[in-house]
C-alpha cells in the first residue's frame, strides 16, 4: 500500500452531469440532484420546512446541500411492493439506512374516473364514484348521493336515513379491521393479517346480504337505499358484532403493550397539529396529533346527533396513535351500529318520487306510467337543476367532499371527489425524514392510503 | 420579510376587498365568494386570518358547454373557475371561493405560501385542467405522464371510444 500524500479530489469523484439514477422512462419524475433541486422544493422534500405563516419557515441555509453525493443513495420504492398498498411509488434519498427525503410519485391508477363521471347519468353515477375507495365504498356513494339531494332538493325518509348510517359504520368496520390486517403485516405481525381479513370477511359477507355485493356495493343512491333491509338483519348484526368486539380485544391484547411493536411504532412519524393541518390531512391522521375533529360530531350529517359515540384522538401524532385510534374507533362504530338496530324507525327507505327512484317491480307488469318511469329514469335518468354544491362527510379515512356543478341536464357538468388520502399522503412527506427505511413502510401503512382514490 | 409579516400585510390589504366582492351563500349554507384574479391571494390570506385553518380542496371547473350559468352581478363569466373550499376548525364553518379565470390567460396565483397543501391540489387543477398557479413550487402533471399531451377534464378534450365488435360485423379480413 502507498504511503503517499492522498489526493482528497481523486477519490471516487462523480462527475456532476451524469445523471444521478439510472434512465428510466419518466426521466423527469427522479429525484433531482441536490444542488440541483429549488430550494423551496429540497425544503418540502426533506420535510424540515413547512411553509406555515406562524410556524417554522423556510431557511435554504438550513438544508445540507452540501453532503457529498457519493454517500447517499437514491433509491425507489414501488410501485410494485407489497407494503406501498397499490401503486404507491416513493422516491427516496438514503444516508445509509436513514431516509433524508421521500417523494410520493402517483398517477400509476388514474384512470379518469372524473371524467367518467361526466358522462354517466346520475342514475350511473354510483357505480362509478363506489370504485374511488374501494374499502369505503358506501361513504363514497353516500357523498356524491347527498351532494345530489342537495342540488334536487329532496328530503330522504328517516328509514333510508339510518340505513345509511347503519351500512356506512359497517363499512367503517371493515375498513378499519382490514388496516389492522395491512398494518400489522407491514411492520412484520404477520398474525395480524390473518386475524384482520378474518373479521372483516365475516363484515363483507353481512354486507353483501344485503346490498348483493361484498364490495362496490352501489347501495346508497340518491333519493334513499337500493333496498330495505332482509329479514333477520337485527339478529345476524348482533352476532357479527360479538365477532367484531372479541376480535378487537384479541388484538388489542396481541398488539397494544407488545414489547416488538411498541418499539416499531411509538414516537416513529410524527407529525404535529399544525402541519398536519397546513398539508391538508385529516382523519385518524389529525386526530392522533390531539385534535378531535370528526366531522360526525363537529358537523353532523345524517342522524349523528341522535346517537352515542365518543371520537377517539391520540397525543403524539406517531404511528402507534394512529394504529390505537382506528382500533378503537371499531368499538365506536359497534356502539353507533347497535344504537341503529334499537332506534331503526319504519317506514319507506327511499322517497316515493317516480322522477328519481324506481318503481316497485310489481307495479311495472299493471301500471303503464311505471313503466314509463322506470324506462326513463334507466335510460335517460333525472335532471338536476343548475347549481353547484360541495358535501363533507367523515368516511374512514378522514374528510371525504363531493363538489358537485350540474348545468341542469342529465349528467353532472364537473364531479369533484375529494379523496383524504391524496391530501393524507403529503404528510407522508413531513413524516418520512429522519427515520429508517423500515420505518418508513410503517409511516406509509399508518397513513392508510388508498390509491383507487388518490388517483381516481 | 418573513411569512407571518407577509400574510398579515396580504390581509390587511384584503380587507378592503373582502367587504366589495359579490357574496352568495350556498346550498350547505356555507358562504360562496366570487373573488377577481387580482383580489384572489389577498382574500385568502385575510380569510385565513379569520380562522380558516385549512384549505379542504382546490379544484377546476370548465364551463365551456354551460355558459349561462348564474352568477352574481359584477362577475364576468369566463370558461374556467378555481374553486376553493375552506374549513375553520374553530368556528366549524365553511367558505368557498370562486376565481374566474379566462381561457387565453389560464392563471391565478397559487395558495402555497398559506396553505402548504394546496400543493398536490394545484398540480391536480394543473394536469387536468390546464390551469396555472403563478407561485407554486413545483408545478408538474401529477397524475398524468409527463409526457401527456393536452389535459383530459377540458370539455374540448376528446373521449376516447373502442369501437365494439358485434358478432355479425365482418372481421378484419
Amino acid at each position: 500500500m502507498t504511503t503517499g500524500v492522498r489526493d482528497s479530489s481523486a477519490v471516487r469523484r462523480v462527475p456532476s452531469e451524469e445523471p444521478l439514477t439510472a434512465l428510466t422512462s419518466e426521466g423527469s419524475q427522479e429525484l433531482l440532484r441536490r444542488r440541483d433541486t429549488p430550494p423551496a422544493q429540497l425544503g418540502r422534500e426533506s420535510g424540515a420546512v413547512l411553509r406555515l405563516p406562524e410556524g417554522p419557515v423556510l431557511d435554504p441555509g438550513a438544508i445540507d446541500v452540501e453532503r457529498p453525493e457519493d454517500e447517499t443513495m437514491i433509491i425507489n420504492m414501488g410501485p410494485q411492493h407489497p407494503s406501498t398498498h397499490g401503486v404507491l411509488r416513493v422516491m427516496m434519498e438514503l444516508d445509509g439506512e436513514t431516509v433524508l427525503r421521500a417523494a410520493p410519485v402517483i398517477g400509476y391508477l388514474h384512470t379518469g374516473m372524473e371524467k367518467t363521471g361526466e358522462e354517466l347519468t346520475y342514475v350511473q353515477g354510483g357505480t362509478n364514484v363506489t370504485r374511488m375507495d374501494y374499502l369505503g365504498p358506501l361513504s363514497n356513494e353516500l357523498v356524491f348521493s347527498l351532494a345530489v339531494e342537495r342540488l334536487l332538493d329532496v328530503e330522504v325518509p328517516p328509514r333510508a336515513t339510518w340505513i345509511r348510517m347503519f351500512m356506512v359504520e359497517l363499512n367503517r368496520i371493515a375498513s378499519h379491521l382490514l388496516f389492522q390486517a395491512t398494518n400489522g403485516m407491514d411492520l412484520g405481525a404477520v398474525s395480524m393479517m390473518l386475524y384482520g381479513w378474518r373479521e372483516r370477511e365475516l363484515v363483507l359477507r353481512y354486507l353483501e346480504k344485503i346490498t348483493g355485493l361484498r364490495m362496490n356495493h352501489n347501495y346508497i343512491r340518491a333519493g334513499g337505499v337500493a333496498a330495505d333491509l332482509p329479514d333477520g338483519w337485527a339478529e345476524d348484526v348482533l352476532e357479527l358484532l360479538e365477532f367484531v368486539e372479541r376480535g378487537v380485544s384479541e388484538y388489542a391484547e396481541l398488539l397494544n403493550e407488545n414489547p416488538i411493536w411498541v418499539d416499531r411504532t411509538v414516537g416513529v412519524g410524527t407529525i404535529t397539529t399544525e402541519e398536519a393541518i397546513a398539508l391538508g390531512a385529516t382523519g385518524p391522521i389529525l386526530r392522533s396529533t390531539g385534535f378531535p375533529w370528526d366531522l360526525r360530531k363537529a358537523q353532523p350529517y345524517l342522524a349523528y346527533d341522535d346517537v352515542d359515540f365518543d371520537v377517539v384522538f391520540g397525543q403524539n401524532g406517531d404511528v402507534y396513535d394512529r394504529y390505537i385510534i382506528r382500533l378503537y374507533e371499531i368499538l365506536q362504530s359497534v356502539r353507533i351500529v347497535r344504537q341503529c338496530v334499537e332506534k331503526m324507525p319504519s317506514g319507506d327507505y327511499r322517497v316515493q318520487d317516480r322522477k328519481i327512484t324506481p318503481p316497485p317491480r310489481a307495479r311495472i307488469d299493471e301500471s303503464m306510467e311505471a313503466l314509463i318511469h322506470h324506462f326513463k329514469l334507466f335510460t335517460e335518468g333525472f335532471r338536476v337543476p343548475a347549481g353547484e354544491t360541495y358535501v363533507a362527510i367523515e368516511s374512514p379515512r378522514g374528510e371525504i367532499g363531493c363538489y358537485l356543478v350540474s348545468d341542469g341536464t342529465g349528467k353532472p357538468a364537473r364531479l369533484h371527489i375529494r379523496g383524504p388520502s391524496f391530501y393524507n399522503l403529503q404528510s407522508m412527506e413531513a413524516m418520512v425524514p429522519g427515520t429508517f427505511v423500515a420505518d418508513a413502510v410503517a409511516i406509509i401503512s399508518s397513513i392508510d392510503p388508498i390509491m383507487g382514490e388518490v388517483d381516481r | 420579510m418573513d411569512a407571518r409579516a407577509r400574510v398579515h400585510r396580504a390581509a390587511r390589504d384584503a380587507h378592503v376587498t373582502i367587504e366589495a366582492s359579490p357574496t352568495t351563500i350556498g346550498l350547505g349554507g356555507e358562504t360562496v365568494r366570487f373573488v377577481g384574479r387580482d383580489a384572489y391571494r389577498s382574500t385568502v390570506a385575510a380569510l385565513r386570518e379569520e380562522g380558516y385553518e385549512l384549505c379542504v380542496d382546490v379544484c377546476g371547473v370548465d364551463y365551456l358547454g354551460h355558459p349561462g350559468r348564474d352568477l352574481p352581478e359584477g362577475v364576468t363569466a369566463e370558461r374556467f373557475e378555481v374553486v376553493v373550499n375552506l374549513l375553520s376548525l374553530s368556528q366549524k364553518a365553511r367558505t368557498r371561493i370562486r376565481v374566474q379565470v379566462p381561457e387565453h390567460d389560464c392563471r391565478v396565483d397559487s395558495l402555497f405560501e398559506f396553505y402548504p397543501g394546496a400543493e398536490a391540489m394545484e398540480r391536480e387543477a394543473y394536469d387536468l385542467l390546464g390551469i396555472e398557479f403563478v407561485g407554486h413550487p413545483d408545478l408538474s402533471r401529477i397524475l398524468m405522464p409527463e409526457d401527456w399531451e393536452g389535459h383530459p377534464l377540458r370539455k374540448d378534450y376528446g373521449v376516447g371510444r373502442v369501437p365494439v365488435q358485434f358478432k355479425e360485423a365482418p372481421g378484419p379480413r
